[in-house]
């Protein structure tokens, strides 16, 4: 089996959002709608404050909740863990927007481009009328992986077939690949660190991984 | 436009959902009010009662909700998608309902069988079911799904139903004893919604939840005591004991504990939704040092 997951070393991120912009400019999504973000975490009291930049987004749960809500079958798990929208079928009903703890949908309802009424080039390349009010969210670039499987490139090992925001991380803090094959670059680097999930007690079986420390 | 000030830890902590306003509301407040009144007209109707007007009013309440949740989703056109996805999902088992609920109710209207009419309000208190399964099963918002969220919810749309049926009884019944039976009907239910509202209120805080949620169910917890549980109490207990023009005391009571309930649904689907937020179990080790203490950001109560 594969199971695609990401990989994040907290230790490394340095907050710059690059992953961020990398994101829009892949997936063109609208002005206030992040499928990727990094939240910037200030936290404890003087003189022990630390700071923590936490990239989020869709996290491909195991058991995502928004699937089991879904009324019209729209969003989907996919074999290899990816969960995915089918934006012909959502009706926008939003139920999956409040299932997710992540934050990780949105829903707009009109065409919005970051620059006013006229999407520049990237934005009319890439611009979907199909997603407008229905839900969307980060896809794990799944056109990308779904081009491995004709290239026969490793998604997380070969850019092309990787996610935009972990060929754009600066500091290496993102790594993606296939959990279930323990040579992976993921799978050895959480077996020789310590990681968490984020919310991991709400059963939803996320498929990013924070690292945190050394094994 | 003046660009909004970002505030340090915004989007970190629970916010506010905005995606269901009132029309998403609408559909809670009037279809679990209108189920409802279907399950208890239904029992009225064991009383040898002509509900046929009730039956008529649970069916247009939850066709109005239904109309405004039509109205709030993105694309209403591809509605009977709702339909696909019965082996999990509790909004299509809801709208799976809504059929069966105005099928029999008309059936029920023109033959006046009263297998039809029990029916109607077996399908009635299913849709409130449902509705309370919804909100329970949405994870991102810790304040619907609260194992004390759905018992809440199913209790305030039958005591709903029940006061409804009260302010109807003194049009639709003419005996004593029947509006004394439907005054201690929803006497009795009016205290299983508050035991059952104050024990989710008691459950959120022990469990926590984020504090934007805490503070607008704190807001209602007043009023909604006194108006809509004390107050309709006191009328109805008015209405059981006989009082001159006691059937009248009926109506208020009635409206009382419908709006009593309907502020409690608006305010937990509009104000009380807040998100999960963020939080992390392990900050980063930065060079040598342990990690720092756990970050959960705008969360109240025990957690």
């Amino acid at each position: 089996m594969t199971r695609y997951v990401m990989a994040i070393d907290l230790r490394r991120c340095v907050g710059c959002q690059t992953c961020t912009a990398a994101c829009k400019n892949a997936n063109a999504t609208p002005p206030g709608v992040q499928w990727r973000r990094v939240l910037d975490i200030e936290s404890g009291e003087f003189p022990d404050v630390r700071r923590s930049f936490v990239p989020i987004s869709c996290m491909h749960c195991d058991e995502p909740p928004c699937e089991e809500v879904c009324p019209t079958t729209a969003t989907k798990k996919r074999a290899d863990g990816l969960v995915t929208i089918d934006y012909d079928t959502c009706i926008g009903c939003a139920n999956c927007v409040m299932a997710c703890p992540y934050e990780a949908r949105s829903i707009v309802h009109e065409a919005k481009f970051a620059y006013g009424d006229t999407p520049i080039k990237s934005e009319a390349v890439r611009f979907d009328a199909a997603r407008i009010s229905v839900s969307m969210k980060c896809t794990f670039c799944v056109d990308r992986i779904d081009e491995a499987a004709r290239t026969g490139q490793v998604p997380g090992r070969d850019p092309d077939v990787t996610p935009a925001c972990v060929n754009s991380c600066i500091s290496g803090a993102m790594s993606f690949g296939d959990l279930d094959d323990p040579t992976s670059n993921v799978s050895r680097l959480l077996a020789e660190t310590q990681s968490f999930r984020m919310h991991e007690e709400l059963g939803t079986g996320p498929g990013v991984y924070y690292i945190w420390d050394k094994g | 436009m003046k660009a909004k000030t970002l505030k340090a830890g915004e989007r970190i902590g629970p916010r506010q959902q905005h995606h269901w306003d009132w029309r998403a509301a609408s559909n809670f407040i009037a279809g679990g009010a209108g189920g409802g009144l279907l399950a208890f007209a239904a029992l009225a109707s064991l009383a040898g009662i002509d509900v046929r007007a009730l039956l008529l009013g649970g069916m247009a309440l939850i066709g109005a909700g239904l109309t405004c949740v039509w109205f709030e989703i993105g694309k209403p056109w591809r509605a009977l998608n709702v339909y696909r996805h019965l082996a999990t999902s509790w909004m299509t088992r809801e709208a799976a309902v809504a059929p069966l609920v105005f099928g029999c109710g008309a059936l029920a209207l023109l033959t006046g069988h009263s297998l039809f009419v029990l029916l109607t309000g077996v399908f009635g208190a299913a849709f409130v079911y449902a509705q309370a399964r919804i909100l329970s099963a949405d994870k991102g918002i810790p304040a619907w799904r609260h194992p004390r969220c759905r018992p809440m919810l199913v209790a305030t749309g039958f005591a709903e139903g029940a006061a409804l049926v009260a302010v109807a009884s003194p049009f639709v019944m003419t005996s004593a004893a029947g509006q004394l039976g439907v005054a201690a009907v929803t006497l009795g239910l009016l205290l299983v919604r508050v035991l059952a509202w104050r024990s989710y209120l008691a459950g959120l805080r022990a469990d926590g939840a984020p504090e934007g949620s805490l503070r607008a169910l704190a807001a209602v917890d007043g009023p909604f005591l006194k108006f809509g549980n004390l107050l309709a109490a006191a009328l109805l207990l008015l209405a059981a004991l006989g009082a001159p023009l006691a059937g009248l005391a009926l109506i208020p009571a009635g409206l009382l504990a419908v709006g009593g309930g309907w502020l409690v649904k608006y305010t937990l689907v509009r104000r009380a939704a807040f998100t999960q937020g963020f939080a992390l179990p392990h900050l980063p080790v930065r060079g040598r040092g342990p990690a720092g203490a756990a970050v959960k950001p705008g969360w109240g109560g025990a957690n």
